[in-house]
């Protein structure tokens, strides 16, 4: 019980801490709104009639993924930062597990992350993509599985970097080609071997893969959409989570505690 | 009585380091006492102090704090214990309340809740009877960055109480601290100790806040120097000693010479120091027939002590 509430303590102050910071609360939904409302609009404009395919609703299903993933991916590694700022002391020295904070912070910022989640869906209605009530509460349970996947991914990338300065500059390189690899804006059902091998590879797939399997479920164009069912998406983000989760919160507790 | 603090063949080195940060130390802290470990900059104290709070691993070595083996039942160690750090590990994005409150929540004392109002009675009382104490019962709803580094000091000090822990352990507290609330810190540390009868733990580089401990342990290049009261430290360190002159210099020489006595050229004053040892420097004085012109007794001070360690490394 001690332990749930110590986690639920480190939620609740990254939550309080993403409301607090009104330049990231912004920034957080321009990009959604850019790529969803420009990008999605355009494709539609330029090949939408011609492929009959509905580009608004499979660019907002892939940004509503890539948005919660990486959000949860990027607050997580707000731990280096913490640490390089010596509030992470404070919670190093207090007598809970380790996995509880890794844990209790996975949960914070799932939370920021589908707080950001519901401004999407609302640019999702401003913007008219084709989306009921129903499909919007079914992506609510798929869109916290995919805030805790990303969240277990940042963990991984946590326990090897080492520095804000590293987590800087390298995890755009981590992130940015997975929207290509992942099929955030493009369809990915035939790549050639290398880039299909890349794809595979990348985490963000089955997230956003996942979020578009509930989103068309009950839609006539599902098979140009969808690579595989939730429940695969599912069965294989659960494994990936135990282990990014293990090795992750293993390498950076050995490395905090070592020197 | 056990002591709350046994370090025994303490050894950490760091990985890809050539040489030991600390090497070989061992102490023993009685209940209730103020320790003081104290040595230069990369002397290996904060490594010291982040081993006894478990953020980091020993290399070898067997620790015990507040009765419990530090490598075998961590958890129930950090429970015994209060901690500020030599940087301020406050959540700057937090009120100073909603710091204490993370504390209070992380150390199992109170249930999470979202508003401090919803917080129990209890939490609430204490919280405010440590504010008041401290004298930052009024900022406790703002935000910690606009704090002042003596108020985050003083947010500190509420916050590592607040559970009453067995050692508190302060790593270099006053660093960046303006005189006033140097001297506001120990004060209130000193009611603390008074009070509750916590152990304190101080790591410092400041050697007029060490003079105040109970015992005293001196590292250098990590190996203890030197370990004990003030005074036996200084004895340990440096010698006492009087310091003589004569208007026949040479005379006085050879008479010291003759006496046996150990003596040598005193750069400062002219003269010879004559080491203090056993009954003391009468009967040699006594003994001496050139007229004196000067006889001058030196105690040393702890400073002098501590130099002494650093000229001598």
């Amino acid at each position: 019980m001690r332990q749930i509430q110590a986690g639920l303590a480190l939620a609740y102050r990254d939550l309080l801490k993403f409301l607090r910071d009104p330049v990231r609360l912004a920034s957080t939904f321009v990009f959604p709104f850019a790529f969803i409302g420009i990008l999605g609009g355009s494709f539609q404009a330029s090949f939408g009639r011609e492929s009959g395919m509905d580009f608004m609703a499979f660019v907002f299903t892939g940004v509503l993924a890539q948005t919660l993933f990486q959000s949860s991916a990027m607050g997580i590694v707000s731990l280096i930062e913490d640490r390089e700022n010596d509030f992470s002391q404070e919670v190093f020295v207090a007598p809970i597990s380790r996995y509880t904070i890794i844990l209790g912070k996975i949960a914070g910022e799932s939370l920021v992350a589908l707080a950001q989640g519901l401004g999407i869906l609302a640019f999702a209605l401003i913007l008219r993509v084709d989306l009921s009530w129903g499909q919007a509460l079914a992506l609510l349970p798929a869109t916290l599985v995919v805030c805790l996947f990303g969240g277990a991914f940042g963990v991984l990338i946590l326990g090897t970097l080492s520095s804000q300065r590293a987590a800087n500059q390298i995890f755009p390189f981590i992130m940015l080609p997975q929207f290509f690899t992942a099929g955030v804006f493009n369809r990915i059902d035939h790549l050639p071997p290398a880039l299909d091998l890349l794809s595979r590879i990348s985490p963000m797939r089955y997230a956003v893969d996942l979020t578009r399997g509930v989103f068309y479920a009950d839609r006539a164009d599902a098979a140009s959409a969808v690579l595989v069912s939730p429940a695969a998406n599912l069965a294989l983000m659960t494994l990936l989570f135990g282990i990014f989760l293990v090795v992750g919160t293993a390498r950076f507790v050995r490395r905090e505690t070592e020197g | 009585m056990e002591p709350v603090i046994q370090v025994s063949e303490l050894v950490k080195r760091y990985r890809k380091a050539e040489r030991n940060a600390v090497d070989g130390v061992s102490f023993a802290v009685e209940p209730g006492s103020f320790f003081a470990l104290l040595g230069p900059n990369g002397a290996g104290k904060t490594t010291t102090i982040s081993v006894l709070t478990t953020t980091l691993r020993p290399t070898s070595g067997q620790l015990r704090v507040a009765g419990h083996d530090l490598l075998r039942e961590p958890d129930a160690v950090r429970r015994q214990l209060g901690i500020i750090f030599q940087k301020p590990s406050l959540d700057l994005n937090l009120t100073a309340e909603e710091n204490v409150r993370l504390h209070a929540v992380l150390y199992g004392l109170y249930p999470m809740r979202p508003a401090y109002r919803l917080m129990p009675a209890g939490y609430r009382a204490q919280v405010q009877h440590l504010a008041e104490v401290l004298g930052i019962a009024g900022e406790m709803s703002q935000p910690v960055r606009t704090f002042s580094g003596g108020m985050r000091r003083k947010l500190e000090i509420v916050r590592s109480l607040i559970h009453e822990p067995r050692v508190l352990f302060l790593d270099e507290p006053t660093t960046g601290l303006d005189p006033a609330s140097r001297r506001d810190l120990w004060a209130y540390l000193k009611a603390v100790r008074q009070r509750g009868g916590t152990t304190v733990f101080l790591t410092t580089h400041y050697i007029e806040e060490a003079e105040a401990a109970d015992r005293i342990c001196v590292i250098h290049r990590g190996r203890v120097v030197s370990l004990g009261s003030t005074d036996e430290v200084k004895a340990d360190l440096v010698e006492d000693y009087v310091s003589i002159d004569a208007e026949d210099g040479a005379a006085l020489a050879a008479e010291l010479e003759g006496l046996g006595a150990r003596f040598a050229p005193d750069p400062e004053l002219g003269g010879f120091r004559v080491a203090v040892k056993g009954a003391g420097i009468h009967p040699l004085l006594a003994a001496v027939r050139t007229p004196l012109t000067r006889v001058r007794t030196h105690t040393p001070t702890l400073e002098e002590a501590y130099l002494e360690i650093l000229e001598r490394s």
